[in-house]
């Protein structure tokens, strides 16, 4: 338990950060530029939490608040969930509401800190930020109905656990949907092209980054940290899904894992490259659409 | 007909020569020429009058591209005058020009407001009555408001994310959406219309080509022909076409980077990096030209400073040859992408009635349909022979500006191909005699971003009296606001990419 916990806080803080260098450095090699090394993030969180921090004579309490929640929450939410061969930590009937809502819990405190800061552009984030969640969650919501339909188990451990590989002979297509959905909730979730730009420094077009504005030194490392890891969480999921074998060795098949989290990251940084953002209000109507797709899975298991 | 004087781009007239009409007919000649579509407000300046009862005289110079002249009118007017916004709305930004300038105040205007912020010309005399001892506070403007449930109003600027220049933009929005935009701008004002009188000083050639400093070859140009054309002695042809050389380039320059900036604000990365590098290799053509990547010190009154050797002109082609596959490249890729159209189609849409009432100039009006291009209406030197492909689009959205520019790039590579394979032979500068007294002289220049007006007027010494700088962004800045109505307000940075006025242009 303790080893697991170890492990699992391990790949946790050293391998989230990579996954943004492999993103970024495949989107400078297909704009035919050298790129920030791999490790930048490494370096550049080092460098936020030596220096101080300026705050806002309007905020309150609040503000100081979400950076800490927004690392909390992602530390917490990855203990339930197995990272490759290491088993999840804490395993508990219905965790995957507890997971699911978790994540909401983060972006209240993140939305609520941005209002606090009385900024007109940190509200329009903010605004959209919840906007385009209450439209991701049922779409998150069909995934997981999907995965307990079958595998028979209510916690995130049995869902994404042995099983898998017999339900990829059993419900194939189920799965291939879901797999597409969750990569569309992946890339909303981590503020990803063609969603949100997190390049991006025009405010008014922002939706994440621009509830971050305010936020500096330490408190940014921690916002910075914390999204790191939720893409690495949600990465974990979609690699689970998409590589459910075992190799039969532990050290294997977590190469196996990281490996394919650093693929995934690839993906990624393909995606940005070859596509264009949506217009603002594409984005709805797009999030609407996998969550019909979700939805048809689901009856796809119940015919 | 009203009587005029009706000059060629680049034409000069004593100041005696043009009538002066009563304050009525003034207005009349101008307002029915401009409703009735044949003619456009190309300048619109005042200048103080000893006449007695006038306190000012207004010059307009009306652009005719069916004519293909210009016509000058001049009035005299009081402390207080009728607008003529009401009746012709091209006029309403040099009212209110004209007001701040001099603390006049035309009457009935709908929209008078400051425009850059700076103390009266005449002291003691304020068109707000602002404290006459104090710098007036820019941006301190009453903006237009917009009350009601769910109604929020958006600050941006002056101070941007980006590194750009400063200007304050102040949306009225009904959630997302854009209700009003209101632009206020003035914070790079360096008075350079007053720091020209008097002159022609040894600075002036360094100040007209800091005006814009993204137009530099535009600007100068036409700043020497006003001089070539006061003093009648035009520049050689082999300097007209070097200048058009450098006009061009400019053009591909900023053309490229501008369709590189847009990609770069839709998050397509490739167009972005890619068209980001090539506007640097034009940048470098002009710096081996003169020596500047923007192309300063290369135009004088009376020729070029930097005459084209035939080993250059071979090693600009062949740098040409590289340059024109790459572009040509990196903006197919750009329209040819579906994400990428989606994102550019129907955005910030600019009706052609819209772009026709505001006067709007270059790309802007271009894209809506309206034919603006001095090089086709007005040409001079080598444009005469080698320039006949105006580019108009229809629908007067982004995707339309985007288009405009990148059909310009190619027209703009045909033309440099042109000019390098073919310069005239002989020298490259003449000298310049002194200025006539009591005259004016008018020229326009297409620059990249639309048509710069400059005119020169002279008084009895040969010194300038006034000299009138529009940079096509003047016109324009409207034409963004208007187009931002309706609007997702996120999409704001797109369209304002897509105009890519100038601010230094527009404060002076």
């Amino acid at each position: 338990m303790i080893l697991r916990l170890l492990l699992h806080l391990l790949l946790l803080f050293m391998l989230a950060p990579l996954l943004a260098g492999i993103i970024g450095k495949t989107k400078a090699t297909f704009a035919g530029r050298t790129g920030v090394p791999f490790f930048q993030l490494y370096w550049d969180l080092g460098k936020l939490f030596k220096k101080g921090v300026v705050i806002s004579r309007t905020t309150s309490w609040i503000f100081r608040t979400g950076p800490v929640i927004g690392l909390a929450v992602p530390l917490l939410a990855a203990l339930f969930l197995p990272f490759g061969p290491v088993g999840a930590v804490f395993s508990f009937n219905g965790d995957l509401i507890f997971f699911v809502y978790l994540f909401a819990l983060a972006r209240f405190f993140t939305a609520t800190a941005a209002l606090d800061t009385g900024s007109s552009f940190e509200g329009m984030g903010a605004v959209r930020e919840v906007t385009f969640s209450c439209l991701v969650e049922p779409t998150l919501f069909f995934i997981l109905i999907v995965l307990v339909r079958l595998s028979g188990s209510l916690t995130l451990s049995g869902m994404f656990g042995p099983t898998l590989v017999a339900s990829w002979h059993s419900a194939g297509a189920s799965l291939i949907i879901i797999l597409v959905c969750l990569l569309v909730v992946t890339l909303v979730e981590n503020c990803r092209i063609p969603f949100d730009d997190p390049n991006t420094h025009l405010e008014l077009t922002m939706i994440h980054e621009v509830m971050v504005l305010d936020h500096s030194g330490p408190d940014l490392g921690l916002i910075l940290y914390g999204a790191a890891m939720k893409l690495l969480i949600f990465g974990a999921m979609l690699v689970r899904l998409i590589l459910p074998f075992s190799l039969g060795n532990f050290w294997l098949d977590l190469m196996l894992f990281i490996v394919g989290l650093c693929g995934l990251a690839g993906l990624i940084g393909v995606i940005e490259s070859i596509m264009a953002r949506l217009q603002l209000l594409r984005i709805p109507q797009l999030l609407i659409g996998t969550s019909l797709l979700s939805f048809f899975s689901v009856i796809l298991l119940l015919r | 007909m009203t009587e005029s004087v009706y000059l060629k781009n680049g034409g000069m007239t004593p100041v005696a020569a043009i009538p002066r009409l009563e304050y009525g007919d003034f207005g009349q000649a101008i307002v029915t020429q401009v409703q009735k579509g044949q003619a456009r407000v190309a300048a619109y300046f005042a200048v103080l009058s000893d006449e007695p009862g006038a306190v000012l005289e207004i010059f307009a110079i009306l652009a005719r591209e069916r004519h293909g002249d210009l016509a000058v009118f001049r009035t005299l007017v009081g402390e207080r005058f009728e607008s003529l916004t009401p009746n012709c709305s091209q006029v309403h930004l040099f009212e209110r020009e004209i007001a701040e300038q001099f603390g006049v105040i035309p009457e009935g205007h709908p929209w008078l407001k400051p425009v850059r912020f700076h103390r009266s010309w005449r002291p003691d005399h304020d068109a707000w009555g602002r404290d006459p001892a104090a710098h007036p506070l820019v941006g301190d403007l009453d903006f237009y408001r917009i009350d009601g449930d769910g109604v929020h109003e958006v600050a941006v600027g002056p101070v941007h994310a980006g590194v750009i220049e400063p200007g304050h933009f102040r949306f009225q929005c009904y959630g997302e959406t854009v209700m009003h935009l209101e632009i206020s701008l003035g914070y790079q004002h360096r008075d350079l219309e007053r720091m020209l009188l008097g002159g022609p000083h040894p600075a002036t050639p360094s100040q007209i080509e800091t005006i814009g400093g993204d137009s530099t070859v535009a600007h100068m140009s036409a700043y020497s022909k006003v001089i070539e054309g006061l003093t009648g002695c035009p520049a050689p042809a082999r300097a007209k076409a070097i200048r058009a050389l450098g006009l061009e380039l400019e053009r591909l320059a900023n053309h490229v980077g501008d369709l590189g900036a847009l990609s770069g604000d839709v998050g397509f990365l490739p167009t972005a990096s890619y068209c980001g590098r090539l506007r640097g290799d034009y940048l470098n053509m002009t710096a081996h030209l003169c020596g500047s990547r923007f192309g300063r010190g290369l135009v004088r009154p009376g020729g070029v400073l930097f005459d084209l050797q035939s080993s250059l002109s071979a090693r600009i082609l062949a740098a040409l040859e590289d340059c024109e596959a790459n572009t040509i490249g990196a903006i197919r890729l750009f329209f040819d992408t579906p994400s990428v159209l989606s994102r550019l189609e129907g955005i910030g849409r600019l009706s052609r009635s819209a772009a026709e009432d505001l006067g709007l100039v270059g790309v802007a009006a271009k894209a809506c349909g309206v034919p603006r291009d001095c090089r086709f209406f007005f040409p001079t030197g080598i444009y005469q022979q080698e320039f006949d492909e105006l580019i108009t689009d229809e629908n007067g959205d982004v995707f339309a500006r985007a288009r405009v520019r990148s059909r310009e790039v190619e027209v703009s590579l045909g033309l440099v191909r042109r000019i390098l394979g073919n310069l005239p032979k002989g020298e490259t500068m003449i000298p310049m005699g002194p200025l006539p007294p009591e005259s004016l002289a008018v020229t326009l220049v297409e620059g990249w971003r639309g048509e710069v007006v400059h005119v020169g007027l002279t008084d009895g010494t040969g010194s300038f009296r006034r000299y009138k700088i529009v940079d096509p962004s003047f016109h324009n800045w409207s034409g963004l606001a208007l187009a931002l109505r309706d609007q997702q307000i996120s999409d704001f940075p797109l369209c304002n990419k897509s105009f890519n006025l100038s601010y230094a242009g527009f404060d002076l």
